[in-house]
């Protein structure tokens, strides 16, 4: 792989072993996230982006162990506040690529309020989410996205919790690109985390990851390998919305909800179809597809939703060029003395 | 003000040391922006000032009452002053509630200026006042001067086609003209104001301001109401150029100069917040300057995007009160842990919670101090009046940079907001910054330190061979990984206290005013420096064997202020809170320094130091 240089630095050829640090991984034997780690290290290379540029940064919990296993710049920071200094990072040096890591406690509960702020400003970095529905390295209590009546060790009897989805937090929040994919589909995970890359702005990903520990095959039923085809929607921009082993379902839209129809049957035809355009600006839909749940549906996974904003970095950027432009590069010893002064003899 | 005589028919000049004017009325009066103009109009003139301003918490609290009077006091003088003066000399009162709020700290033959037309009975009533103070003999004892303000500045402003609103809102500048006029200043400065402020948006509002600034003036020249004016002559300060300053504006000054010293950019994450938000707005029209800022979703963001700015090699900044500082104390952790340079600013105000926001208040120095889980030090710097927020800003960021820690700067609403002239500094000759980035990737360690600083290098992404991960959790001596070991946790714990004791070797001793040794030494540290100074200089013109330290720099002490405390048979601290300077020095260096403690919302007045001084040393 050759990848692009920045400025006159030399070109370098980088593989995946490039990105792995030398320290010991340390999560449960089995862990999904050992797979999200794998796919992070194989497209590093493919960006084309010099290695000092990249910069993983975390908050608290299992996943956000994960920049000290990057041969990257690195900050494992505190509980929830990885989008804040991201954010600052971000805005101070723009040309760096830069990474969030959280978990479902991480990101939407005591961060909550940290990643609606970096979505909604569309500071250009990308969100990975890593979502076991568990609370992992605190040993086992109930997340922010763990289903109702779930039994815990914090909650015996079920939680009494309702649970929040990640994809419509990130579109009430005004996200520019949403998407989602699952530790189990390696390539799926490689291709939507380029395309978080690719896109300008604040990039959201949710990544279905097993805690096989705490909350061990809480995405089985749908994730499967011999039931996936069956029981989860692959999005592909531009194309209807079909699913099944024989590619024999789709989703139609009825007024304004979505159903399960078969292909063949009812004289439906794939004209009938619901046709995915990831580029639409009204987020109705993508609304509609980040709250399909099996069984009733099919999960869907892949690009919800990719629409174009200004970024924050950038926005912040043409400011001060703009007050350069209209007042002149700013000089001390003129602001020094702005305003009335005195001379005292 | 000395003595003033209503014999004397025609309006003649008298010189005078010193003047304190109080200006208060309501809130949507216009008081603030009067009495920073007549400050700046006393300051052009080349009187020594100081100020503070009496803020109500609410933004617009019901017209008329007692909770919405706005109050600014300057005081102006011919030699050096530390305070805006305990008592006014004169105070304007727009209204009766204003009058009633502030009456009581007027000294018996000071003068009041009332603006009758207010003193309706529905206004009455909400000052509660059963009867009119103008006429029920509550004044006998003042120096009065009864002006229509809202009459005559209608009367001036007739003929404008403008809404009664409008003319209604132009008044406070007819009580500046007549201030003007009283204490001999000319209108050029405020005329050059009002059409800064008002000229190219809306030209009639400051030709009206213009004309009821001079109508007051004249109104002060012709009518015999006045028997004579005063004049103030000129201060003797340190030759050179001068503005008047605030202290947030020197905070965002000095922030800014630091940046330019050390030749990086400028980010500062900040939650509005009063009373330190004017600092942000400061700072927002730096642009220019390629400064950065980031109006945070919190106080924890604020303080986040500040570190992820330093971690990129900027200067990483955030600012807040005491109840932003509560919620940015896990994250002032994390700097400790990472060992970045960062700078915090707390502009303190009143009280725990949300306390009185608009209040002076010195109780944030212990949590600054040890607000934080574990062992967590920072160093703190607190500037002793408002022109030096702006050398204290650029001392934060020395120690930042050369020792890779967060720093505190610790400001209070009576600094921010209070002024004095400034002597403008020449950049050229304040000594340079060096972020002194970590490059060379063969020597490179995470966590390796400079044998005299202790500080850990500063590596930037961007850099390439320097890839690094840092975090919040316990590091590797030298090598940075995470690291559990008990031996290795107990010496980077060390590392990290030593490191904030070494900077110590660092900074200035600190200094004694008055004798090196005696009686009494009164010690304080920051908005209390300008009465524990005039309140010392009382008590020595009197002869007592009293000296005064001031410290500026809080973590570390100075080194030698052991030393100097065993000089004297007895400490005095006082502090706008209780006691909590007092304890670090007790418990640093076993000394039984006695405490003054007021938690009014107001600074101190000279005169309960200087009473507690005697108390002490008598």
């Amino acid at each position: 792989m050759v990848a692009k240089s920045a400025g006159d630095s030399p070109i370098q050829v980088l593989t995946r072993k490039d990105f792995i640090s030398d320290q010991e991984v340390r999560w449960c034997p089995g862990c999904g996230d050992y797979s999200i780690l794998a796919q992070t290290q194989r497209v590093m290379p493919e960006l084309g982006i010099p290695r000092e540029n990249i910069v993983f940064i975390s908050g608290i919990g299992c996943s956000s162990r994960l920049p000290y296993y990057m041969n990257t710049y690195g900050f494992h920071s505190i509980h929830g506040r990885a989008p804040t200094i991201a954010t600052g990072l971000k805005a101070s040096r723009p040309e760096l690529s830069v990474w969030v890591v959280t978990g479902d406690g991480d990101a939407l509960s005591i961060g909550g309020n940290h990643i609606l702020h970096v979505m909604r400003r569309n500071v250009d970095l990308q969100i990975i989410l890593h979502n076991n529905e568990i609370y992992g390295l605190t040993k086992g209590q109930y997340s922010p996205t763990s289903p109702l009546s779930k039994v815990t060790y914090s909650s015996p009897m079920g939680s009494i919790d309702w649970p929040l989805r990640p994809l419509a937090v990130a579109l009430g929040a005004e996200a520019t690109f949403v998407a989602r994919s699952l530790d189990a589909d390696p390539h799926h995970m490689v291709e939507i985390l380029r395309r978080a890359y690719e896109h300008k702005g604040a990039s959201f990903v949710e990544i279905y990851q097993n805690c096989n520990i705490y909350n061990d095959g809480a995405f089985e039923e749908f994730t499967a390998k011999e039931v996936r085809a069956d029981r989860m929607l692959y999005l592909k921009h531009g194309e209807p919305m079909i699913f099944g082993k024989h590619e024999d379902k789709g989703i139609r839209l009825n007024g304004l909800k979505p159903e399960v129809v078969e292909l063949g049957k009812d004289g439906i035809t794939e004209k009938d179809i619901l046709v995915h355009d990831e580029t639409r600006e009204d987020p109705t839909i993508a609304f509609l597809l980040s709250r399909m749940d099996y069984p009733e549906f099919p999960v869907p996974v892949g690009v919800i939703r990719a629409v174009q904003r200004a970024t924050y970095n950038d926005l912040m950027e043409e400011q001060i060029q703009k007050a350069i432009a209209q007042q002149g590069e700013g000089d001390l010893e003129a602001l020094f003395r702005q305003g009335d002064t005195w001379i005292v003899e | 003000m000395t003595t003033a005589t209503r014999e004397s028919l025609s309006p003649e000049v008298q010189d005078v040391d010193r003047v304190t004017i109080r200006f208060a009325g309501d809130s949507g009066d216009g008081m603030q922006v009067t009495g920073v103009q007549f400050t700046k109009t006393a300051a052009v003139f080349g009187n020594d000032i100081s100020t503070m301003p009496d803020i109500p918490a609410e933004i617009r609290a019901p017209q008329g009452s007692l909770p919405g009077v706005s109050a600014f006091q300057v005081s102006f003088s011919s030699y050096d002053i530390f305070t805006p003066g305990d008592q006014p000399d004169v105070l304007v009162a727009m209204n009766p509630a204003a009058l009633k709020v502030h009456l009581p700290d007027l000294p018996r033959g000071g003068i009041v200026v009332v603006n009758t037309d207010e003193f309706n009975p529905t206004n009455l009533k909400k000052a509660g006042y059963e009867t009119n103070p103008l006429e029920d003999g509550t004044l006998s004892s003042y120096r009065v001067f009864q002006v229509p303000i809202g009459t005559l500045n209608a009367r001036a402003l007739a003929d404008m086609g403008l809404s009664a609103q409008e003319i209604d809102r132009s008044k406070n500048m007819f009580a500046l003209g007549l201030m003007c006029w009283l204490y001999s200043r000319p209108l050029d400065t405020s005329i050059k104001f009002i059409e800064e402020r008002y000229g190219r948006r809306n030209p009639k509002i400051a030709e009206a301001n213009i004309k009821t600034l001079k109508a007051g003036y004249n109104y002060g020249e012709t009518t015999e109401m006045f028997a004579q004016h005063y004049h103030v002559p000129k201060a003797k300060l340190a030759p050179g150029l001068y503005r008047h300053i605030s202290g947030n504006e020197a905070t965002a000054l000095g922030f800014l100069t630091a940046s330019k010293l050390a030749g990086r950019p400028l980010f500062y994450g900040s939650y509005p917040i009063t009373p330190a938000s004017d600092i942000l707005h400061q700072l927002a029209t730096f642009k220019r300057f390629g400064v950065k800022t980031f109006q945070a979703e919190d106080e924890i963001s604020a303080i986040g995007a500040a570190i992820g700015a330093s971690f990129g090699g900027a200067l990483g900044m955030t600012g807040t009160s005491g109840p932003g500082i509560a919620l940015k104390s896990e994250a002032i952790g994390l700097a400790v842990m990472v060992e970045l340079p960062l700078v915090i600013i707390d502009v303190q105000r009143a009280g725990p919670s949300t306390g009185i926001p608009t209040k002076t208040e010195q109780g944030d120095l212990l949590q600054c101090m040890f607000g934080r889980n574990s062992v967590a030090p920072v160093a703190i710097v607190a500037p002793a009046t408002s022109s030096d927020c702006f050398n204290m800003a650029i001392e934060a960021w020395r120690i930042a940079i050369k020792y890779r820690t967060p720093v505190i700067f610790l400001s209070d609403f009576y600094l921010g907001f209070g002024a004095e002239p400034w002597l403008i500094p020449d950049f050229e000759s304040l000594p340079r910054l060096d972020p002194n980035f970590a490059t060379d990737p063969a020597t490179f360690k995470p966590y390796a330190r400079d044998p005299e600083t202790l500080a850990r290098p500063w590596a930037i992404p961007g850099t390439p061979g320097l890839e690094h991960r840092i975090g919040g959790l316990e590091k590797g001596h030298i090598d940075g990984n995470v690291n559990y070991s008990p031996e290795n946790h107990d010496l980077m714990t060390r590392l990290r206290f030593e490191k904030i004791e070494r900077i110590a070797n660092d900074i200035p001793n600190v200094e004694v005013f008055g004798d090196e040794e005696g009686d009494l030494l009164v010690l304080g540290w920051g908005s209390t420096f300008g009465v524990n100074r005039t309140a010392v200089q009382r008590v020595r013109a009197a002869g007592k064997k009293v000296s005064q330290a001031h410290l500026r720099h809080l973590n570390p002490f100075p080194k030698n202020l052991g030393d100097v405390l065993k000089r004297f048979k007895k400490v005095l601290i006082p502090e706008n809170n209780m006691g909590q300077l007092q304890l670090l020095i007790r418990g640093r260096y076993l000394v039984d320094a006695e405490g003054l403690h007021r938690v009014t919302g107001r600074p101190f007045t000279i005169s309960e130091v200087e009473q507690k001084i005697l108390e002490m040393v008598d």
